[in-house]
């Protein structure tokens, strides 16, 4: 299938819980969500702990680095903006969050569930998104 | 001393609509026969419906969708129980738990259930029909925004990572998967209702092009417009009707909630897991002693993962569980006998709960199950997130 390069795909923008992850993705930072109270990391961003319930938390920088959890290689055209195929990748943080992305720099025959990766930030004009790449 | 709510309740009737590419009708309407349709099928009078409950699918309740109002368009007067409900693909197994818990109660004596949608238009693919999201020209807001930066569109994205993970811990084949299709297509074959009667093969399998690797066409289910009622009773009534009665043994729910959380496996551990251990103690059995299963099957690895969760056989071992056939026609568990959602009809939750009534009744025709005298039913929603399960008897106790 040909891409129609006139439809980008789909940006993020920040809201106003989430204005620390993007601010620090544009500096290159991956900015996590942490819970005050009882120390769990969450995504996506929410008014509260998952775990405790606590609504005290803080921003702090995550490493980076994960693995591979899982992952699949899309054919079906959902939206004009990706060429297929492409690949789906869930990576599991080193903090333990798990983020929706797309590996870059393999070919998607050779990704595996358990890879080692590391962010890898694709630059917009006005938005930075963390992608990976082996690690 | 058995469950207070073993065999509290039966089933006693079904009513369905011409189901697939079928237009022209609103959900209600389509809600209204597939209504019609089973009150004459029980043998009841319309004025002894005393309870209504509505699962309106993804066409919803706006513009034009399945509302409250359809209570009026039936013109029922005499509810005592009534409520729209909404846990996705369990809706509908959830629906004959409320009822009959509510039967059991005695807040009403014969409560209808009904599901109904129409995504599906004219001269449009059923993928469109569920992908609408992705379609959105604005801007996603905030972190779930990089779900759809990602392009992880659809309920087929989560199911194939939920199904590669499997592979890659267990060794699960591609093989495995494709042996479920066809063990339901050969099912599908004897059922007059299914959408999808064409022989299917392996290679035919293998040969069907991906949507999103490890998901072929054939892994998924199809898209469907019609509507599915069923009317539950209480047993006392269930004696002097018209159907054989279809008593509720089991009842079960499992919610493991958000698959983004630390720590959750939900790739490979289900709801269904929480809600085999409520239902088996409610109905007094095991898993050995059920003789056909009717799971929910949006995807074959919904079912693969489904019948581990059960304890059919051990986490990981799904796949050379279903490997040598046995899930179909004259295997050792009989199981989505109607063809299920991959082949023969996608009514959510009344997919599965359909055919385990026709089972349990012994109406099953060519594909009718000669020992089907405890039948699993599940239903299983969002992405493995929501599920609950029936086990039906045609044996009081």
């Amino acid at each position: 299938m040909t891409q129609n390069p006139t439809v980008p795909k789909p940006l993020p923008e920040a809201d106003e819980a989430s204005r620390p992850f993007f601010d620090g993705a544009m500096e290159g930072r991956l900015m996590l969500m942490k819970c005050s109270q009882c120390d769990a990391f969450r995504f996506p961003s929410r008014n509260h702990c998952d775990d405790c319930l606590s609504p005290d938390f803080d921003w702090v920088a995550a490493s980076g680095r994960g693995v591979v959890r899982t992952f699949g290689v899309m054919h079906q055209k959902y939206h004009p903006g990706f060429e297929l195929p492409y690949n789906v990748t869930i990576v599991e943080l080193e903090e333990g969050p798990r983020l929706p992305t797309n590996l870059v720099g393999i070919a998607n025959s050779d990704i595996r569930v358990g890879l080692k990766v590391t962010v890898d930030w694709e630059r917009h004009e006005d938005v930075s998104l963390p992608k990976f790449r082996p690690a | 001393m058995p469950h207070p709510l073993r065999g509290a309740a039966a089933i006693t009737g079904l009513g369905m609509t011409p189901m697939g590419r079928i237009y022209g009708k609103t959900t209600a309407e389509l809600a209204a026969d597939a209504v019609r349709i089973a009150i004459a099928d029980s043998g009841l009078a319309k004025n002894e419906i005393d309870g209504l409950l509505i699962n309106a699918g993804i066409t919803g309740t706006t513009g034009g969708g399945l509302t409250l109002g359809l209570q009026n368009y039936l013109g029922l007067e005499n509810l005592r129980l009534m409520n729209h409900m909404n846990a996705a693909g369990s809706t509908a197994a959830q629906m004959v738990q409320y009822a009959t818990m509510a039967i059991a109660a005695g807040m009403a004596n014969n409560v209808v259930c009904v599901f109904a949608d129409a995504p599906l238009k004219e001269n449009t693919s059923a993928g469109a029909a569920y992908g609408a999201a992705a379609r959105n020209p604005s801007r996603p807001k905030g972190m779930p925004g990089l779900y759809a930066a990602a392009g992880y569109f659809g309920a087929n994205t989560p199911y194939a990572l939920a199904a590669r993970r499997h592979m890659a811990l267990y060794g699960t084949t591609q093989d495995h998967l494709g042996q479920i299709a066809v063990s339901q297509r050969a099912w599908a074959v004897m059922s007059p209702l299914a959408q999808m009667r064409e022989p299917m093969t392996i290679a035919d399998y293998h040969a069907s092009r991906w949507i999103i690797e490890p998901l072929h066409l054939l892994d998924c289910c199809l898209v469907s417009n019609g509507a599915v009622a069923v009317i539950v009773s209480s047993p006392d009534r269930a004696k002097s009707l018209a159907q054989p009665p279809v008593y509720i043994h089991g009842m079960g729910q499992g919610h493991p909630g958000d698959h983004g959380r630390v720590g959750s496996d939900w790739e490979t551990e289900t709801g269904g897991k929480i809600a085999a251990r409520t239902a088996f103690a409610m109905a007094g059995c095991t898993v050995d002693e059920i003789d056909v299963c009717e799971l929910y099957d949006c995807y074959t690895y919904t079912v693969l993962v489904t019948l581990e969760d059960y304890g059919f056989c051990k986490k990981g071992e799904g796949g050379p569980f279903v490997s040598d056939g046995k899930l179909g026609p004259g295997g050792a568990l009989p199981t989505n006998t109607g063809g299920g959602e991959l082949s023969g009809y996608y009514m959510w939750g009344m997919t599965p709960l359909s055919e385990a009534i026709i089972q349990t009744r012994g109406a099953g025709g060519d594909r009718q199950v000669a020992k089907h005298d405890r039948v699993l039913c599940t239903g299983n929603g969002g992405s493995l997130s929501y599920h609950a399960a029936l086990i039906l008897s045609p044996h009081a106790d």
